[in-house]
């Protein structure tokens, strides 16, 4: 798959390209369906570039490839973001992401991993996630792979009890080769996270339930790489990377505007949006 | 439907008058109906034996090893067992990841917190992803005894059954259970299985061969066939036998399949008589009563009679105690049968 240039500066230059794209073919999709979650998918596309163009060991032409590391989007409604991702990564004709949320396309509404290759599991009902990928990261050291697993929450979501069950489990089991990212925008359809029901501290809390937590700006390639890094070389325990983002980062007329969360772009706001992200240089 | 009674709640036994039936009627059973055994003992031993012949079984717990039997495996496989602690959704969750990497969960707990708790991570996670995750529950139906309505999962079979994906499978007894549990190994998809606390007389002869989708016919009767799953297989046989020595031919089949439903043995059923029984130990709505009427009401309809929980909640008893409450009982299926047939 993609060919991972040689220094870092020109691999973090090659990512915002990337992540670039990402947002590009996003909002287009977005637009075509006339529904789906603009926001959520835009604040994460940074991780989640960062993840399918370079840390990730995965196949396209093989996408049960034993060996390979896992993402399991937990906040499903992100579903745009990982159609792309899957697409530019080869796992499926571009074409296809023009089919978004259409009767008789595999690109449902949220993820279905029945329908769609390249889907590790079908997610939309949040909060169940990280407890997949507990036992894929228990499955994983059964088999003495060193794979790893990327589970990406939102903040939002942590709300759901049985997300605290899994932050318990992960940490009984020891399960370093787990890595979770929390998608910390700060914002959840009816309003600010700290308005409809705190979710502060992030970081004392998943702390205090045994995990190995790094903070940082979720949209700074450099930062989200090192975090990366350093998430693989922890011992004995699950690490969670608390990613400080903006809600639909890159377009200003939806950054950190909570109506973006389930709505998708007007033509005209599209057009916008792409001139602001450059489409076509 | 023939059973006028109205039940309230808490409630009133309005069944039986002095007459015995069900596990107080032992003494009626078949030779073999000696041989009292409860389904989880035999998944505890069926486990075991399962887990020695394929290293891909893993087992998970929320808490409850001890009385569901998966101990035993815990025991002779600790590092294929998982205790999820109190957390049956994380248990659910953890048992579908494991199932994406090649393993073979079963999932275990009592009924009620297993399908109720979790039912929406059976949704979504295993039955939406079609994974190959079996769901074995125990402490289902009244027969949990002193512990109460908490603990008595009177709606698990309507929970799963209306699943897609799902199989529903309710074992008769210990024999069955345990063919129950390899058969649904070497099955890919999701899978209930719905145990007992109590134990229950053996009824399937030795010879038995369990199949998903298959029904076992006892006898096909002529003026009635009672369709029966669990426990009331074995009551709906002392029934069979009551009615018998009164001249009234009365047929059995145990319906363990309830998902896929047997087809084919319960039109022969229908076809044979106009008039079916149902008994479960399970609510009247959703479960095997369920089953069979909405089958038999389009393909071939007959006059359907569901004897089971009649929408209310259990309570604390003994478990032959409770049977009797509810109806569950040989004299009440003999009752109803000949209310039905005005005999």
């Amino acid at each position: 798959m993609t060919q991972t240039p040689i220094s870092t500066e020109e691999l973090i230059l090659f990512l915002k390209k990337q992540a670039k794209t990402v947002r590009i073919e996003i909002l287009k999709m977005l637009t075509i369906a006339g529904s789906g979650h603009t926001g959520g998918s835009l604040s994460a596309a940074d991780i989640v570039t960062a993840l399918y163009f370079y840390k990730m060991r995965h196949n396209p032409k093989d996408p049960h490839w034993r060996e390979r590391d896992r993402f399991i989007l937990s906040k499903g409604h992100a579903a745009p973001l990982l159609y792309t991702v899957l697409a530019l990564s080869g796992y499926f004709d571009m074409s296809l992401l023009t089919t978004l949320r259409k009767i008789g396309s595999p690109l449902q509404g949220h993820p279905s991993s029945t329908l769609l290759l390249g889907v590790e599991v079908s997610t939309g009902s949040l909060g169940q996630g990280l407890s997949i990928s507990n036992g894929i990261a228990i499955g994983l050291k059964m088999d003495g792979l060193s794979s790893r697993v990327y589970c990406l929450l939102g903040d939002g979501e942590i709300q759901e009890g049985q997300v605290w069950e899994a932050a318990m489990s992960a940490a009984h089991y020891r399960l370093d080769n787990l890595c979770a990212i929390i998608d910390n925008n700060g914002l959840q359809i009816d309003g600010h996270c700290h308005e409809v029901m705190a979710i502060e501290p992030i970081r004392e809390k998943w702390k205090a339930f045994g995990w190995h937590v790094i903070e940082i700006n979720g949209h700074d390639m450099e930062a989200i790489l090192s975090a990366l890094h350093a998430a693989e070389k922890v011992q004995g325990k699950p690490s969670l990377i608390l990613a400080h983002t903006v809600k639909g980062k890159g377009v200003s007329i939806f950054e950190g505007k909570v109506e973006y969360h389930g709505i998708a772009p007007t033509q005209e706001e599209l057009e916008k949006a792409l001139k602001e992200l450059g489409d076509g240089e | 439907m023939g059973n006028k009674e109205q039940k309230t709640n808490p409630p009133s036994p309005p069944f039986t008058k002095g007459g015995s039936g069900g596990i107080t009627n032992s003494k009626l059973k078949t030779p073999n109906s000696e041989l009292k055994i409860a389904t989880r003992d035999a998944y505890g031993e069926a486990l075991l034996e399962l887990g020695k012949k394929r290293n891909d079984v893993v087992v998970l717990d929320a808490d409850l090893s001890c009385s569901t039997k998966t101990i035993k495996f815990a025991k002779l496989f600790p590092e294929r067992f998982f205790n999820m602690g109190v957390a049956e959704q994380d248990m659910i969750g953890t048992a579908s990841g494991l199932s994406l990497t090649g393993k073979l969960p079963f999932a275990s707990t009592f009924a009620v917190f297993e399908t109720g708790r979790a039912w929406d991570q059976i949704r979504q996670t295993i039955c939406y992803s079609n994974l190959n995750v079996k769901l074995v529950a125990t402490h289902s139906g009244i027969t949990v005894g002193e512990d109460g309505a908490s603990h008595q999962a009177l709606e698990d079979v309507a929970l799963m059954r209306v699943l897609a994906n799902m199989t529903v499978i309710v074992p008769a007894d210990g024999n069955e259970t345990k063919q129950v549990v390899h058969a649904i190994a070497d099955y890919y998809g999701p899978v209930y299985v719905r145990l007992g606390r109590s134990k229950v007389p053996s009824v399937m002869p030795d010879d038995y061969q369990f199949q998903r989708g298959k029904a076992y016919t006892f006898h096909t009767g002529k003026d009635v066939n009672i369709v029966a799953m669990g426990i009331m297989v074995s009551i709906a046989l002392d029934a069979a036998k009551i009615l018998k020595q009164d001249g009234i031919d009365a047929g059995v089949i145990n319906m363990s399949s309830v998902k896929p439903l047997d087809h084919e043995q319960l039109l022969n059923a229908a076809k044979a008589c106009g008039l079916i029984i149902t008994a479960e130990e399970h609510s009247i709505i959703g479960g095997l009563g369920s089953a069979v009427s909405e089958f038999l009401s389009e393909k071939h309809p007959v006059q359907i009679i569901r004897v089971g929980i009649r929408d209310v909640f259990g309570c604390s008893g003994k478990p032959e105690e409770l049977l009797k409450l509810y109806g569950l009982t040989a004299d009440n299926i003999v009752k109803t049968i000949k209310d039905a047939l005005n005999r």
